[in-house]
């Protein structure tokens, strides 16, 4: 990793970032990748969010399904732990609330393969800057 | 598998049962069936919303179109009106008071804008162990124009200019402590961030540390740079283990960048950061306590002054800021202090991060503008009261904030106003609590965590709180006297007037606000010896219905201290002055005719 | 000198910059009454937690009210400290803390001189409305201190001056809120702590949390033994603070009437330690010059400094803190030590006696002299040499109990053989005394010339560690002195690094000396009174004939007809001794 010493290096990696979102791998068409977001903060966790995005990693490459799973930080739906968004390539995400393994199962038969919304969505009641 | 062309979302499914959530659900799925559309459309329960006083609401998607107020009535129409022939049903469109415009896209709607993540901007958007993530969301940016582009006064004036305050609780100007550490000369200062988070059912340090450790990271290094402090410590609580993990990483990683060692941006300025453990003790927030732990001394308060940011770490200018302040510092270089200080009221800036918990339905972290009524936190971003109770009381400010009730609903929520209500700011934990919750037990139940917390050094608080909580004790097991409410005053006042700390000068607000709000629940507690809420076990006593007994016996038989007597086939009574309310009777009758009262 | 102008209780008052309200406040005759504040002035030993929060006032534009013992007065500053606001919270502050304290002042060993039972008096505290769950903890019996910490009220002044004045750190605060007491880590005993028994604790502690092993009653009983002869040596610095148990001044040197109370107390016969002392300069210093002429003449195996032995609490610092260095303190024992080894032998031969029908009582201004009157070494055949060691408050309250009116007794002298000593042992009772002592009758030794002058003023003094150097008729005898044992550990430093310029260092425990010691009447923070005590010996070293302990007759009798000469095999037996390492590990059970 080289040093970052001005706004320039900055603005590469940011930029590079971007891309690397896209083309994560170079095989992945990037309209028909799917990325999801585990919330991993310690209550996720506390609720059973290493399971989840362990279950999803494994079943979306059995599935044949292309997508990036990462994790992140508290999203702040205490009251629905585990959270994952789920964002399908050219649609808004969408966070599903109280996610376990057949949860999961779910949203990746019915919503990941059909665009079928299943209960337990939760809507976005935030603007962030 | 069927494709769905369009989805109704319903809001409410398992929070919002209040508000007929589900039979509009049904009426929609019915009227879907009736029409034939029932393999076209999906009806989705979701969570909720944030606006429950709209509710219930069922949006549209695709089209984000947002109807509000809906009735089961509602549901033949919009599928006829909107499903079908793809018409919007305008009636039921929301109204923004303000504007008198249709706002069909819930995106658009104001009271949507409720909460504003500043603090939070990245948690539960990048990932927290990728720096690159970080910086993709203009991360480093504001450290780079800062060293780059300011001198450390400049810098030090844009957050005057905010008009950040400390949102550890005390609410001090950030932008003046950080001058006044500036200005004091001395050969090695330090930037300490207090990740201390102590009170109970708050996690909002946690969640910052754990979703975004960078933008703590990047504000102590421009803190560093403003008050002439090459080392910076973050003093975190050792049973936070994913946040010191994630912490560790990103340290690492802007070591790896050279965002944190030597000559940072090639401007000459050298910073780092290593991390304390504390061991979980809440009076460690206090900054001079907390010094004290990190030197590896007790960790109990000093008298101020000196201050930390004259005397603090090893006896070295210190500048002591929260998580919650450091995180906003990137956001107000980058966007600019007049930006930042256009959000809130006029002497609280900014937002507040809260972790909502308690009665309330969407439990959880939230962050609004300053200036929010709590009205809006608890009945729209918090979704109401859970089970559809009412309402009776919101605790804020942790253990040692007070307890406000429906008459500060409408009380924008800022440092002052809490203050001037009795309560304080704290560090952002609201405790709603419902009818069911005993005031009197309210205030007991704080007493007993700033009984267990207090250092033990000075005698007010040690003694005190105990005191106190024995009278708090005393009156809920109905031995309460109209002596011991004055003594409880009287003693209150003592313990905030006295104290050494801010842990003692704030551990009686629980008891003098509720004194001062729920007086006659006391009364009751002391003289009727009676607890409306029913939680007071000692108040409580157990009862025969003359008209449902039957005289069947089984009560009497089953009674361990024979307090039961009565005719065979006639009503029997319970004789107070020997039950020992074990509950035993209410068990054995089959005609429900032992009462709890 | 910046000047800052306040008014207190509507006087004005102007004081130097940095002072605190309480101090200002006594400048105008206002005193506020305090509870933890600690201040023995000119010493450097000052505790202003600002915990008790008894001297709370009310300072204008203040929230809320603020400690008179921790706040710096500032320009224009406006305090009350008499408004209702005031002494209501003060009273109710008190009542709090007495809420949390046993009731059982008739019976405590601290009734009559505790600081917390004086301030109830004083703020007419008639009831305590807040009763409620007291603290219980055990009591915790050394063989020289008690702490009974149900007693506590966590002024903290015993932790000030174990950790920051005698960097002992046996005690600290431990637990939180309620539970909060001061007590040794993890609560073990403070026999197995690194507890020197310097006493200093004791001598601060406000209430009876603290207080000395009291062995009067087992001396009562040997004056009752018709079987036992029994006889007392009483340490120099008693004598200098003995008066003020009994109201008189402080300084009033009270020689003779201790005396005088001691024979009336039955003792068969009253004898002095400083007896003992110039026996100690006589081995002191020899060894002292021992040393010295190996060094001179080339042998680098020789261990200088030496240091001085005689504080049995400075021993025990050492032995914990720097086991490493136990070959470098002069091997004399001190001397209650010696005193008891001597009568025990010499004595009771002359008395023609049994050991075991001697009983030895000495009276120290030292709680560490209890304990090291039980060490092993000092025992014969399990028969200590000497068998109880009570402090000079004891002696009182012994004297009180007796029904002796002691400002009316005569005046009396010592008993020979073992009375008799010379105004170098008098000093012992003070800070430099011990090195002064020896200095007289080693330069005498040295250069076998007489003193040019008796008094080394350069050697005397308050001042924590002090410098000074003696010429030795052309040797330049290079001297440090310390007095509390965080000074001691300075020096000990500087030794163990090898980086010590002295030949020889007195180190005393106590700040002061033993006219400081912990089993001296209270000063309760007062240093005038100890700088009286120490003018008292120095008075009576003064008015002595003799002042160079080799002059002492006895002393040279002694010599003559028992021990022959100074480090000969049988002073090595009885006078001498050795060190142990007592660095410990902690292991919690």
């Amino acid at each position: 990793m080289s040093q970052i010493k001005s706004f320039e290096d900055l603005r590469k990696i940011k930029e590079d970032f971007g891309k690397r979102i896209q083309f994560r791998e170079k095989s992945f068409d990037p309209s028909k990748v799917v990325q999801i977001k585990v919330g991993f903060g310690t209550s996720g966790i506390a609720s059973g969010a290493k399971e989840v995005m362990t279950f999803l990693r494994d079943e979306l490459e059995k599935r044949n399904i292309e997508a990036v799973v990462t994790q992140t930080g508290d999203m702040g739906y205490s009251y629905a732990e585990p959270t994952i968004e789920v964002k399908l390539p050219g649609q808004e995400p969408i966070v599903f609330g109280k996610v376990n393994v057949r949860k999961a199962d779910e949203i990746i038969e019915r919503y990941i393969k059909n665009g079928e919304l299943i209960d337990g969505i939760i809507p976005v009641n935030y603007h962030t800057i | 598998m069927a494709k769905y062309r369009m989805h109704l979302l319903v809001c409410g499914g398992t929070t919002c049962r209040s508000s007929e959530s589900e039979s509009i659900r049904n009426a929609l799925e019915e009227s879907l069936e009736r029409n034939g559309l029932e393999n076209e459309v999906k009806v989705v329960s979701t969570g909720c919303f944030g606006f429950c006083d709209k509710g219930p609401i069922v949006k549209v998607i695709p089209g984000n179109t947002f109807y509000i107020h809906v009735k089961p009535e509602d549901a033949e129409e919009i599928v006829k009106e909107h499903v079908l022939n793809g018409r919007r049903v305008e009636r039921l469109l929301y109204l923004e008071p303000e504007k008198e415009l249709l706002a069909t896209g819930s995106k658009e709607i104001g009271f949507q804008k409720k909460q504003i993540r500043i603090a939070l901007r990245n948690c539960g958007f990048i990932d927290p162990e990728n720096i690159d993530e970080y910086i993709a969301r203009d991360g480093y940016v504001a450290l780079c124009r800062c060293l780059t582009e300011y001198t450390p006064q400049q810098v030090i004036e844009m957050i005057k200019k905010s008009g950040l305050r400390g949102r550890g609780g005390g609410g001090f100007p950030t932008g003046l402590k950080w001058e006044i550490t500036a200005k004091v000369k001395s050969d090695q200062k330090y930037v300490i961030c207090n990740a201390d988070e102590g009170d109970p059912g708050a996690f909002m340090d946690r969640s910052i540390l754990e979703g975004d450790p960078h933008s703590v990271i990047e504000a102590m290094a421009i803190n560093g740079y403003c008050t002439g402090a090459s080392k910076g410590l973050v003093y975190i609580r050792a049973e936070y283990p994913m946040a010191i993990k994630r912490l560790r990483i990103a340290i690492n990683q802007a070591k790896e960048y050279g965002l944190l060692g030597k000559n940072i941006f090639n401007s000459g300025f050298d910073f780092d950061i290593e991390l304390r453990y504390g061991a979980g003790a809440f009076v460690c927030g206090e900054e001079t306590a907390l010094i004290h732990s990190m030197e590896g001394k007790r960790g109990e308060p000093t008298f101020k002054p000196p201050f930390p940011s004259e005397h603090g770490f090893l006896g070295k200018p210190s500048n002591v800021n929260n998580v919650e302040t450091y995180a906003n510092i990137p956001v107000i270089i980058n966007k600019g202090p007049e930006w930042f200080a256009s959000i809130g009221t006029e002497k609280s800036k900014g937002t507040k991060v809260f972790a909502l918990a308690g009665k309330i339905n969407n439990v959880g972290l939230i962050e609004v503008p300053m200036g929010t009524t709590l009205r809006d936190v608890i009945f729209k971003i918090g979704g109401g009261i859970r089970g559809g109770k009412g309402f009776k009381a919101v605790q804020t400010g942790g253990p040692s904030g007070g307890c406000l009730t429906t008459r500060h609903l409408d009380t924008p929520i800022d440092y002052d106003n809490l203050l001037a209500a009795g309560s304080m700011m704290g560090s952002g934990g609201m405790i709603v609590m419902d009818e069911d919750d005993c005031m009197v037990s309210i205030a007991k139940f704080y007493l007993g965590f700033t009984v267990d917390e207090s250092c033990g050094k000075c005698s007010p608080c040690r003694i005190g709180n105990k005191r106190l909580y024995e009278i708090l004790d005393k009156i809920t097991k109905g031995e309460g006297t109209t002596e011991d409410l004055a003594k409880l005053k009287n003693l209150s006042e003592v313990i905030k007037d006295t104290s050494l700390c801010g842990l003692g000068q704030t551990s009686p607000n629980p008891v003098l606000s509720t004194l001062d709000n729920f007086w006659d629940e006391y009364v009751e507690h002391v003289i009727d010896k009676k607890c409306r809420a029913s939680s007071c076990k000692g108040l409580m006593k157990y009862v025969i219905d003359p008209e449902a007994c039957t005289g069947c016996t089984a009560c009497a038989r089953a009674c361990p201290v024979n307090a039961i007597s009565g005719e065979r086939k006639g009503p029997h009574t319970i004789n107070q002055e020997i039950c020992i309310k074990c509950g035993t009777c209410m068990e054995k009758c089959k005609f429900n005719a032992v009462l709890l009262q | 000198m910046e000047l800052v102008k306040l008014t207190i209780d509507k006087k004005s008052v102007e004081v130097e910059k940095g002072t605190s309200i309480l101090n200002a406040a006594r400048k105008v005759g206002i005193e506020i009454p305090t509870l933890c504040y600690f201040n023995l002035e000119g010493m450097n030993i000052e505790n202003k937690p600002g915990g008790c929060r008894i001297c709370v006032v009310e300072v204008q534009g203040r929230r809320n009210l603020a400690p008179a013992c921790a706040t710096e007065v500032t320009e224009g500053m406006v305090v009350k400290t008499n408004s209702t606001r005031v002494l209501n919270a003060r009273r109710t502050v008190m009542e709090l803390i007495l809420s949390d304290h046993p009731f059982d002042c008739l019976v405590c060993p601290k009734s009559g001189n505790c600081e917390l039972q004086s301030l109830a008096h004083r703020l007419g505290i008639r009831d305590i409305p807040y009763q409620g769950e007291q603290s219980t903890y055990r009591k915790d019996t050394s063989p020289s201190i008690i702490r009974d910490v149900d007693k506590c009220i966590l002024c903290r002044r015993c932790e000030m001056m174990c950790n920051d004045i005698q960097t002992v750190g046996a005690l600290s605060a431990i637990n939180r809120g309620f539970m909060a007491v001061v007590a040794p880590a993890f609560e073990m005993n403070l026999e197995k702590s690194p507890c020197t028994y310097c006493g200093q604790c004791v001598a601060v502690c406000p209430t009876g949390a603290l207080t000395e092993v009291d062995n009067t009653r087992q001396v009562i009983s040997a004056l009752a033994d018709p079987t036992k002869t029994v006889i007392v040596q009483t340490a120099p610095a008693v004598r200098a603070a003995l008066g003020e148990e009994f109201g008189l001044e402080p300084g009033s040197l009270v020689t003779g009437k201790m005396v005088s109370a001691l024979r009336e107390l039955g003792f068969d016969y009253v004898f002095d330690t400083d007896f003992a002392a110039d026996l100690t300069i006589m081995e002191e210093g020899s060894e002292l010059l021992d040393r010295l002429t190996r060094y001179l003449s080339g042998d680098r195996n020789v261990r200088l400094p030496i240091l001085t032995s005689c504080c049995p609490a400075w021993v025990n610092f050492f032995e914990h803190n720097f086991p490493e260095l136990k070959d470098v303190p002069s091997t004399a024992r001190s001397p209650q030590q010696m005193f008891g080894s001597i009568a025990k032998t010499y004595f009771a031969k002359k008395l023609g006696i049994d050991r075991n029908n001697l009983v030895v009582v000495s009276i120290m201004p030292c709680l560490a002299k209890k304990y090291e009157c039980q060490r092993s070494e000092f025992l014969t055949d399990g028969n200590p040499d000497v068998d109880f060691s009570l402090s000079t408050r004891e002696l009182a309250n012994f004297i009180k109990l007796a029904n002796i009116d002691f400002n009316s007794l005569p005046e009396s002298d010592f008993d020979r053989p073992l009375g008799e000593s010379t105004g170098a042992a008098v000093i012992f009772g003070t800070t430099g005394g011990v090195i002064e002592a020896a200095v007289r009758t080693a330069y005498e030794l040295y250069t076998k010339k007489p003193l040019p002058r008796v008094d080394f003023e350069e050697l005397r003094g308050l001042e924590g560690v002090r410098a000074a150097t003696v010429n030795f008729d052309g040797l330049e005898l290079r001297i440090g002195i310390a007095h509390g044992l965080g000074n001691a550990r300075q020096l000990l430093e500087e030794v163990r690094d090898g980086k010590s310029q002295y030949h020889a260092i007195e180190i005393m425990a106590c700040p002061g000396g033993c006219i400081g010691g912990g089993g001296q009447p209270l000063h309760h923070g007062d240093a005038s009174i100890l700088k009286a005590r120490q003018k008292a010996l120095y008075e009576e070293d003064r008015n002595k004939a003799l002042r160079k302990s080799h002059e002492n007759p006895y002393i040279i009798q002694l010599y003559e007809e028992f021990l022959g000469q100074p480090l000969s095999e049988m002073s090595h037996h009885l006078l001498h001794t050795q060190y142990f390492d007592k660095s410990t590990q902690i292991v919690i059970e």
